[in-house]
């Protein structure tokens, strides 16, 4: 489905050049919910905005179902982390979910029905005509993923987006992307600096290691499909996946990038 | 008003700074309509200390006649027909003057700004004839048009459109990245990209221009009639003056003052109106 294969970029040019990713390659199924979680500073954003169509890699491919990606995709949406930023405050509510889906020539009935639904999901139905300010941070991220949703993407890209959130926000939040990912069947990759959450919300975390950046692990999670906050990040298993991703990230950080043989 | 007024615009000037500031240090005030009681009591003390001066004869009322007489004059004046055509003409001037730069600078801004190479290329031109003071250019127009109205725009659109012009280039250079990135996400091209994105995210400095530049070009306006002697509040300055009617000259002047609260009391309502989700605005009706 997402195709990323030896995915290079180095920015700037000439003495100044920095090598963010060096040779990043993996598949995301149809349907796949993934994290991908490494050490900060490892070039997960540039993979993300690359992947995303709004950075060019210096070598390698990014191709969704078959076709090369060289600008931001129409079935793709993007979850940014700064949601304060991402949503436009000069816009409603409602204004910033509709306003990708004119620029998708979308009949106003039909661009009703998908605003609506979206706020809805995200249980922001009552707030369609509010500003976006007026809102608390986890009912503007609430908004950027309605946006997203509402576009109706095959591929859904989340750039650490509830790293601005606070705790009891963060897992309700976890729990609706759980939900929506299921009642939308999207692919999703979710990106994340935090282990825990990498464990409880996928079905598979690959782990990138520090730069310069390859993948050094692609690990399976073995969960049941119903997650819940209590049951799961107690039961064992949830445990043991988390210490392994632990591990990968120590290696990742203090050993000399050891690539791990290609992923499937 | 023989200063130069187009060097005005400070060169990191941000939008609404000001208002920002001296709204948030309002939060603590006692009552709600304690700034503006607080503001008459204040020009009430500065009009007893005006009719006190000459009638105390701290100063000749020759030179400085007391506040009542200059009120009385004005008021007298405002019924004459010629008063309202003068000020008639000076909004004209200004009026005009300020849509042709308001509307080339905005166009222009946007055209250069959005391009970094035009920027670069043009940013030392732009530094050298920015602060060239309007004034210097008073012969230049009379020698091109005489005392027509031209020569008046010619002064008001040359003060004004280098405020307006900074800012809109600072505004452009000012859309949030991760705005724009969302924007290119979600499938917005160039054209819809400035709509949606870059024309409301330069508006606050659009608006700071335009407050900038109306000032300015209400004060080239009356100098040009002043100096050039084209109709309007400023040529019947100069009228009276040569007549020897002090009062008069006051009462003109507090005219022109008048016009240019109204001016800046009107560009602030405007400001208001249009960007009531900026952070300058909404924090102030927050309250």
């Amino acid at each position: 489905m997402l195709d990323v294969n030896g995915l290079q970029k180095i920015y700037g040019g000439g003495e100044r050049e920095v090598e963010a990713v060096r040779d990043l390659t993996f598949r995301l199924e149809e349907g796949e919910l993934s994290c991908l979680v490494g050490p900060s500073g490892c070039g997960k954003t540039t993979l993300l905005k690359c992947v995303a169509g709004l950075l060019r890699p210096t070598a390698g491919s990014v191709s969704l179902a078959g076709h090369a990606i060289s600008g931001p995709p129409r079935d793709m949406a993007v979850v940014f982390q700064e949601y304060g930023r991402s949503l436009f405050s000069w816009l409603t509510v409602r204004g910033n979910v509709e306003l990708p889906l004119k620029e998708k020539k979308l009949g106003k009935g039909r661009r009703d029905s998908l605003v609506n639904e979206a706020l809805q999901a995200v249980g922001l139905a009552d707030s369609a005509e509010s500003y976006p300010w007026q809102l608390s941070g986890g009912m503007q991220q609430r908004v950027a993923i309605a946006r997203a949703i509402a576009y109706e993407p095959r591929v859904l890209l989340m750039d650490e987006p509830f790293a601005a959130v606070d705790a009891q926000t963060r897992a309700d939040l976890e729990d609706l992307i759980r939900g929506l990912w299921k009642r939308f069947a999207m692919t999703v990759l979710f990106i994340t600096h935090d282990i825990d959450e990498a464990v409880y919300l996928g079905q598979r975390v690959l782990v990138l290691s520090s730069s310069p950046t390859v993948v050094q692990d692609d690990i399976a999670v073995d969960l049941p499909d119903e997650r819940d906050q209590l049951s799961t990040r107690s039961d064992q298993r949830f445990t043991a996946l988390r210490s392994l991703v632990y591990t990968e990230i120590q290696n990742a950080k203090n050993g000399p990038a050891a690539p791990s043989p290609a992923a499937p | 008003m023989t200063t130069s007024p187009t060097g005005a615009a400070p060169p990191s000037a941000a939008p609404v700074d000001k208002g920002e500031r001296r709204r948030s240090g309002t939060r603590s005030r006692p009552l709600p309509g304690g700034r503006s009681l607080l503001g008459a009591i204040g020009a009430g003390c500065f009009l007893l200390i005006w009719e006190i001066v000459p009638r105390a004869g701290v100063v000749s009322p020759q030179y400085l006649p007391p506040a009542s007489e200059v009120l009385a004059t004005l008021g007298e004046r405002l019924l004459v027909p010629g008063f309202w055509v003068a000020v008639g003409d000076t909004v004209a001037g200004w009026g005009l003057g300020l849509a042709i730069s308001f509307v080339a600078a905005v166009v222009l801004g946007f055209l250069v700004g959005s391009v970094p190479v035009l920027r670069r290329f043009t940013s030392s031109t732009v530094e050298f004839l920015r602060p060239i003071p309007s004034v210097a250019l008073i012969p230049l127009a009379i020698l091109m048009y005489g005392t027509d109205i031209q020569s008046t725009l010619l002064l008001v659109v040359y003060a004004s459109f280098w405020q307006i012009y900074i800012q809109v280039l600072y505004g452009v250079a000012d859309v949030d990245p991760v705005a724009e990135q969302t924007a290119k996400s979600y499938g917005l091209g160039r054209l819809a990209r400035i709509r949606y994105v870059v024309w409301p995210s330069a508006l606050p400095y659009v608006l700071t221009g335009l407050r900038l530049g109306a000032a300015v070009a209400l004060i080239l306006a009356v100098t040009a009639q002043l100096t050039i002697g084209s109709p309007g509040l400023g040529q019947e300055i100069s009228v009276a003056q040569s007549g020897g009617a002090t009062t008069l000259v006051y009462a003109l002047i507090v005219a022109t003052g008048a016009l240019g609260v109204i001016v800046n009391v009107g560009v602030r309502m405007l400001e208001r109106r249009v960007l009531h989700w900026h952070t300058s605005v909404r924090s102030e009706t927050a309250q």
